[in-house]
């Protein structure tokens, strides 16, 4: 052997890769649901241990999307809710094409929910507050009039019973089957804010994944408090708009809940087991006035 | 006159126009008579003209909205008022040229004026973002407003563009931060104010300069909550639908009056603001003051619950029955929790693999 020879490269016969080679490994019996990969670092792990993590990887800290009454069921006081305008649903004022058969699917594929928002009056930590908590399941969270409505009802609601107002968003955006009348949803929360936050009350608004578009840019933004939970996208413009727009690859944790509360856009970014306790603190630090002085 | 853009749907008008011109010339330079034949051209073009422009299709409108020669918001400003002295800045960061504003004469009368602003040629548009302001942009807007409030000036807006600018740097100073809070602060202003759409109303950034008691629109002008364009390419995956995306999505000024969204619509000369901008100009003016005059008698407290009112209506639902209601409760009951893990996209990525 020549001493050359020993900085060649090893011939190695080589398989050809691809699915269609490899070999077909029998499929083990598991039931459907039992276990569940996280799709930020493909960690398995059970789902009922996932669940009682509330849904938040054990490996990695990703944060699964919840349902709105999954939330409801973590946030309020014994997961109870009074929920309000449960029988308010779309109908299909544009006649768009599609529209009505998507809504259908909707339905069908969320049983427990009749649109992208469920609004109510519950506890946090003993504090009466009216909640409304978004869900992305339903129309991928799209603000149409019933969603504009039903926000725009338990805002003028806490307002008139003089509570505190929590909103828990998620939302692609406006919804464009109902076009300018979906556009003018934001003008519709955002005005009745005006009146609620003006007259004293309190809005916290918890930025969960995802909340883009008309959402973000209407009611969401404008919380006395702004929170996020861990690496939310929160953002006006998707991703791939941006992209084409300025021509240049955006970094990973473009719009992110860390993102925006380095660029000064939030208050505070919580941990999903943090999250009850911090919004008792919160609450806690508005008990009127009057209360205390009675205590003197 | 510059050479008019031609739009699509007006070539086999100007198809025939150019007949006439070169049937004209031929006669000319070989002293033929063709005056009949030319008189029956003349009068099939005029025929042609009345049958085009009459019956505007909602994609057509989008096509005039968008022209390059449309008048402006400056155009508007300086054939509309006078003494204007244009306000720069937004105190925070920058003067972003795609929103323009300041304060003018409207017959006599103290106003402020704001508007998105459209580039008339490819450097302006470029200093300008095609109209589409960053966050600075809505900022100084509401600088200016709030500044009409605190002076008792009325506020009068154009809008007119194809929405908020998406780029990395307008998100990470708060885009969605400052079209929210224009919404809710243009809500509370004791002051009237007016917002006349004169080409394109896309998106919160438009919205944003138009929470008005008045919403005025031009004949044809358009008004949605996302470009036809960008629901071609969530819905269908095909942004050169963009003409069946408007049909469907209701965006002319005929329309959002049916919806009662806008309360009025300024009359365009045949074949759009473009041809005749002083013609369009003193329609619009004439309007605006009207509406303004009635505005004027509201106390600060009757505006505000006016404009409040104006948008609190605004939106179409239905009760469900009981029993749909009870059907609904019953799978409630017997339905499995919803599963996790769903794969994580951006709102627009996610939208458009529902759509």
């Amino acid at each position: 052997m020549q001493i050359k020879d020993l900085f060649s490269k090893k011939k190695y016969a080589t398989i050809p890769s691809g699915s269609a080679s490899a070999p077909e490994r029998p499929k083990r019996d598991i039931p459907e649901g039992l276990m569940n990969k996280c799709s930020k670092c493909g960690n398995i792990q059970y789902s009922k241990e996932l669940d009682k993590n509330l849904k938040v990887c054990s490996s990695c800290g990703h944060h699964y999307r919840l349902s709105a009454w999954e939330r409801i069921g973590m946030t309020l006081d014994d997961g109870r809710l009074h929920e309000y305008d449960a029988d308010m649903v779309s109908i299909d004022p544009l006649e768009f094409p599609g529209y009505a058969g998507k809504l259908k699917q909707q339905y069908e594929k969320n049983p427990n929910l009749n649109e992208a928002v469920v609004t109510g009056e519950g506890m946090i930590g003993g504090f009466p507050i009216v909640v409304c908590v978004m869900s992305f399941d339903f129309f991928s969270g799209s603000m149409g009039s019933v969603v504009g409505e039903k926000i725009t009802r338990a805002i003028e609601t806490a307002h008139a019973k003089q509570l505190p107002l929590l909103i828990f968003s998620t939302s692609g955006g406006a919804r464009m089957q109902e076009s300018i009348l979906s556009l003018m949803q934001m003008a519709k929360t955002s005005a009745a804010l005006s009146k609620f936050q003006g007259a004293g009350g309190l809005f916290i608004s918890v930025f969960t994944d995802p909340t883009m578009g008309g959402v973000s840019a209407s009611f969401a933004s404008l919380g006395d408090y702004n929170l996020a939970e861990p690496g939310a996208l929160v953002g006006f413009a998707g991703r791939i708009v941006i992209e084409q727009t300025i021509r240049q690859k955006l970094p990973d944790n473009f719009q992110t809940a860390e993102f925006n509360m380095q660029h000064g856009q939030l208050d505070m970014v919580v941990h999903r087991k943090d999250m009850k306790h911090t919004l008792t603190k919160l609450l806690d630090m508005h008990i009127v006035r009057e209360d205390l002085s009675h205590a003197e | 006159m510059p050479s008019e853009q031609k739009l699509p749907f007006e070539k086999p008008l100007s198809d025939l126009r150019d007949k006439i011109a070169t049937l004209k010339k031929l006669a000319e330079n070989n002293g033929m008579d063709f005056t009949e034949e030319i008189l029956r051209l003349e009068e099939k073009c005029k025929q042609m003209e009345e049958e085009l422009y009459s019956e505007m299709t909602a994609a057509q409108k989008m096509h005039v909205a968008r022209h390059h020669q449309r008048p402006t918001s400056l155009d508007f400003i300086q054939a509309m008022f006078t003494d204007f002295m244009e306000l720069h800045g937004d105190r925070l960061f920058a003067d972003d040229l795609a929103i323009v504003g300041g304060l003018a004469k409207f017959n006599g009368l103290p106003i402020t004026v704001v508007g998105h602003q459209r580039g008339k040629d490819t450097r302006d548009n470029i200093a300008r973002f095609f109209g589409s302001p960053h966050p600075e942009g809505f900022r100084k807007a509401l600088r200016l407003m709030q500044q009409a409030n605190k002076f008792n000036r009325p506020i009068i807006t154009f809008i007119d563009t194809k929405g908020a600018y998406p780029g990395n740097t307008a998100e990470e100073r708060g885009q969605s931060e400052a079209i929210a809070r224009n919404l809710r602060e243009m809500a509370g202003f004791g002051v009237p104010i007016i917002c006349v759409v004169i080409g394109e109303g896309g998106s919160g950034g438009a919205l944003a300069l138009g929470v008005g008691n008045r919403v005025i629109m031009l004949e044809n002008a358009i008004y949605s909550a996302i470009s036809p364009n960008g629901a071609a390419s969530i819905l269908w995956k095909d942004a050169s639908k963009a003409d069946v995306a408007a049909e469907a999505m209701k965006i002319t000024a005929k329309d959002l009056l049916e919806f009662e969204i806008i309360e009025d619509i300024v009359a365009e000369p045949q074949g759009g603001a473009h041809r005749d901008v002083t013609f369009t100009a003193e329609q619009l003016k004439e309007k605006l003051w009207l509406h303004l005059q009635q505005l004027l008698q509201l106390t600060p407290e009757e505006l505000i619950e006016d404009r409040y009112q104006k948008f609190r209506k605004i939106g179409e639902f239905r009760i469900a029955e009981p029993a749909e209601q009870a059907a609904a409760e019953l799978q409630h009951e017997n339905a499995p929790s919803v599963e996790g893990g769903q794969e994580p996209a951006s709102g627009i990525e996610a939208e458009s693999a529902q759509v």
